[in-house]
């Protein structure tokens, strides 16, 4: 009995002018959690895709449970019982959570979709998963998060012997990560052999069996996690030293408030939020999904309506009802969801890079100056060191991480003054959060001032010259960087009814 | 949890409205143009506006499948005169039952639908071009197989009365609704089961929703898509042998402008350009919004050319209310 489920060995892929993939090796065995790093366009996601069936190779061989195979289509992969969940959210936003698991397989009673035994299996998986979320939920309604929650309830139901997940904490915070880290030693132990994508290095110690190396399309080892140290894994992926960048906090902090948000309210989703921006400062927003960051800066930034609430920029009252107002103020928005609102997929890198700037960029008739657009470009590219083949490589056919670098180059190139990040590393590899986190810091320094929202809280700790905390539409907590320890943000994190918006609302 | 149900009930609320909403737009005209003329609302008058509907209406729900599956069909009114066509010559020229006639239209339908979803999903036309290229195709053929002049049926077949005689009349008396308009509201009845309850209607809703994830999820895109468009083409053919029912005859130069009616009635009715959402009742009130419209402005003797105009602004306004009423769910 041979306890190797899948080896790929060999494996060589090409996209137009690029070689996504050159001799590569990868093994996975039954109960055991394989991790895969790699920096942003080494090739992980297109390996996965290989074996779940979604990219053909153009070398290399496949085997699968001791015979060689290929895997033409998804199909195919689910039915030898392989599934993944991708690093993009795929699901038919106007279809249920329970259609959406059970697309192309529905329970059918004499040719009629049996949508209650499909809601009541969707409910079991959903109880497995200790997920409070209605089957019948159109998952547009849904946060990012819950889509993503979806998306693994989706892939566990196959009951699959090789479940790969692309990133899948990257939508999700800690605690839904720790309820995934459980699902997965369950299966674990169940004898499943499970693959897991991740930029975060310390994900990779506490659910990682063995680890392996991509850099550049090459395969570059497979390590033992016991027996390795993050920093040695970190060389291999980027084959350099990285410097941790700290917080840069400034002696004298401007007391300058560049915006002041009073009172801002809708339904349930946000009640009372009120907080200030000063000049040169990044104000960390903290909390659970569902606490309501994303929906306050949407609202500030004009892209849903509010109940009531006002908003001041430089002291002066500010009606913002739509987004181009909102730029028009100087203010910037870096959207979580990158696939549905921060990048136009079908356009080039250039084009996405200067969008927001097309009207600087053009003379009185609407020429667009290519040449300026092409310098501005090539510099975001190579300052956050994006890896294309050109600047005209359509967005959609960049690594996950490399769009998202993107959308964070197409708002710097806009310049403005006050910038709002949401989950702005979301799918970053280390290297270049680092470099992300630098150009943060060189903002604020230059008088920028930066909302960053994230859930990871390292990153907020780390960044963050104050943090604001969120709980179910309220803010709880307003803590200076010297007070932002992890206990302290999740204890305001979790304040549930209420805590005492009114005396957290000032800055300390 | 209660957060959840509520949604959910916002979310069939704002369905609902809605239908109320088309329904009610409906309702108005109706009390208009009752109002405006004693002619309007007579038994004879409203199975007049029934009867102008039925074409339409199949039509429209052809288009709807295929709308909801993020695609268009420019070529639903010449496919139909294409199959009314097949109709007369199985019947007359080939001396066949009017059973075969029937089977003969159907499955011309059917398989110039089959022949576009190939088009999109295999060759990877964009259905505009796709069906727009077949529109021209079955007009051609429609006029070759003729040679240009139209077939009649024999008045011994009855081919006529398939559409406009009477099942209901001779069962209740003084009812004579014609079995055309029956059979487009059990064809009605039947798409809606397909597109609410079976795995295509779901995998139409799901490839128009989001074809790639569609794709990743294990779908056969190209088998589902043509079979999207084939049903669409199979409604497209009973709609060909109403009008030939009801021209008693196949016309070969009809059909042109059929397919933009189709595509009104479905808009008004809520689906939704972009894909993904629809559903037949809502198409059906939209067939019979633009029948009555039309209907109504000429018992009033408005010219028709201004009724062309009015039907083009109440398109408009069904779909900016139909925005409107988005965002107001969306809150
Ligand atoms: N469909 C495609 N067409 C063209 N190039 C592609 C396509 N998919 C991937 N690539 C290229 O192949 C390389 C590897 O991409 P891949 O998505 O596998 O990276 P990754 O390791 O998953 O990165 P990330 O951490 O950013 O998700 C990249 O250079 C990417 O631009
Ligand atoms: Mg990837």
């Amino acid at each position: 009995m041979n306890d190797t489920l899948v080896l790929m060995e060999g494996i060589d892929k090409r996209f137009p002018g690029v070689q996504a993939l050159k001799g590569c090796q990868f093994n996975l065995q039954r109960g055991e959690v394989h991790a895969l790093v790699g920096e942003n366009g080494a090739g992980k996601s297109t390996l996965m895709k290989i074996l779940a069936g979604i990219y053909q190779v153009d070398g290399g061989t496949i085997t699968f449970k001791g015979e060689q195979v290929t895997i033409p289509n998804p199909h195919t992969a689910q039915t030898m019982g392989i599934s993944m969940v991708h690093q993009e959210l795929n699901l038919m936003s106007h279809l249920t959570a329970a259609q959406n698991i059970f697309i192309g397989r529905e329970p059918t009673k004499s040719f009629l979709i049996d949508e209650n035994t499909q809601n009541n299996k969707t409910k079991e998986i959903f109880e497995l998963m200790n997920l409070n979320l209605d089957p019948t939920m159109r998952v547009s309604k849904m946060t990012v998060a819950k889509q993503q929650m979806v998306e693994i309830a989706k892939a566990l139901s196959f009951n699959a012997d090789v479940l790969i997940f692309d990133e899948p904490s990257g939508a999700l915070t800690d605690v839904e990560t720790a309820e995934l880290f459980r699902i997965i030693r369950q299966l674990k132990a169940e004898g499943t052999g499970i693959i897991y994508i991740t930029h975060r290095m310390e994900e990779l110690k506490e659910i990682s069996d063995r680890i392996t190396v991509l850099r550049d399309g090459l395969y570059v080892n497979t390590v033992n996690t016991r027996e390795t140290s993050i920093n040695e894994i970190i060389n291999m992926m980027v084959g350099r030293v990285i410097y941790e960048s700290s917080p840069e906090i400034p002696e004298e902090r401007s007391q300058e408030i560049v915006l002041e948000v009073k009172n801002l309210s809708r339904g349930n989703e946000l009640k009372d939020v009120s907080f200030q921006l000063m000049k040169g400062e990044i104000l960390g927003f903290a909390g659970l999904i569902g606490a309501g960051r994303t929906e306050t800066a949407r609202a500030i930034f004009g892209a849903d309506p509010v109940d009531s609430g006002e908003v001041f920029i430089n002291g002066k009252p500010v009606h913002i009802k739509r987004p181009s107002d909102a730029v028009a103020h100087d203010i910037a928005y870096l959207s979580e969801d990158r696939k549905r609102y921060g990048l136009c997929l079908s356009l080039d890198l250039k084009t996405n890079i200067v969008l927001p700037i097309y009207q600087k960029l053009s003379s009185v008739l609407g020429w667009v100056k290519d040449k300026r657009a092409y310098t501005i470009s090539k510099n975001i590219v190579d300052q956050l060191s994006i890896r294309t083949p050109s600047l005209e490589q359509k967005a959609k056919n960049l690594s996950g991480g490399n769009q998202q670098k993107v959308v964070v180059g197409k708002w710097l190139a806009k310049d403005a003054d006050i910038l709002i990040f949401d989950e702005p590393t979301r799918g970053i590899d280390v290297g270049a959060k680092q470099e992300i986190y630098s150009l943060l810091n060189e903002l604020a320094a230059q008088g920028k001032s930066i909302i960053m929202i994230s859930s990871e809280l390292p990153e907020i700790i780390r960044m963050s010259h104050r943090v604001i905390v969120m709980c179910e539409g309220r803010v709880t907590g307003n803590l200076d960087y010297s007070e932002a320890t992890q206990e302290n943000i999740m204890k305001f994190a979790t304040m549930r009814n209420g805590g005492n918006a009114k005396k957290s609302a000032q800055p300390s | 949890m209660k957060a959840n149900s509520s949604t959910q009930q916002k979310k069939t609320g704002a369905d609902t409205i809605q239908r109320l909403m088309a329904f009610g737009a409906l309702i108005i005209l109706f009390v208009v143009f009752s109002l405006a003329s004693p002619y309007f609302f007579t038994l004879s008058n409203v199975i007049g506006i029934l009867v102008s509907t039925a074409v339409n209406g199949l039509l429209a729900i052809g288009v709807t499948f295929i709308i909801i599956s993020g695609g268009i069909d420019l070529s639903v009114g010449t496919v139909m005169t294409l199959s009314a066509v097949m109709a007369a010559v199985t019947v007359r020229n080939w001396g066949m039952p009017n059973i075969f006639g029937v089977l003969a239209a159907v499955l011309t339908g059917t398989f110039a639908g089959a022949v576009n979803g190939l088009m999109v999903s295999k060759l990877k036309l964009p259905p505009f071009i796709a069906t727009l290229g077949m529109l021209n195709v079955a007009r051609g053929l429609s006029l070759v197989i003729t040679d240009l002049s139209p077939i009649y049926f024999p008045l011994e077949t009855g081919w006529n009365r398939i559409a406009m005689g009477s099942v209901l009349g001779t069962i209740i008396p003084g009812f004579d609704i014609p079995n055309g308009v029956l059979i487009m509201f059990g064809s009605a009845l039947v798409a809606g089961l397909i597109l609410s309850k079976t795995v295509i209607g779901r995998y139409a809703f799901a490839i128009g929703s989001n074809e790639e994830a569609a794709r990743l999820s294990g779908l056969n895109i190209v088998l589902w898509k043509t079979a999207i468009y084939a049903v669409g083409g199979l409604f497209v053919g009973i709609g060909g042998v109403i009008i030939a029912a009801r021209l008693n005859s196949a016309q070969p130069a009809l059909g042109l402008g059929y397919e933009l009616d189709a595509i009104a009635a479905a808009v008004i009715g809520g689906v939704s350009l972009s894909g993904g959402e629809g559903n037949i009742l809502g198409t059906i009130i939209g067939a019979f919004i633009i029948s009555t419209l039309t209907n109504g402005l000429r018992i009033l003797s408005v010219p028709q050319e201004w009724q062309i105009v009015v039907t083009g602004l109440i398109i408009l306004s069904a779909v900016y209310l139909d925005i409107l009423r988005k965002k107001a769910s969306a809150n």
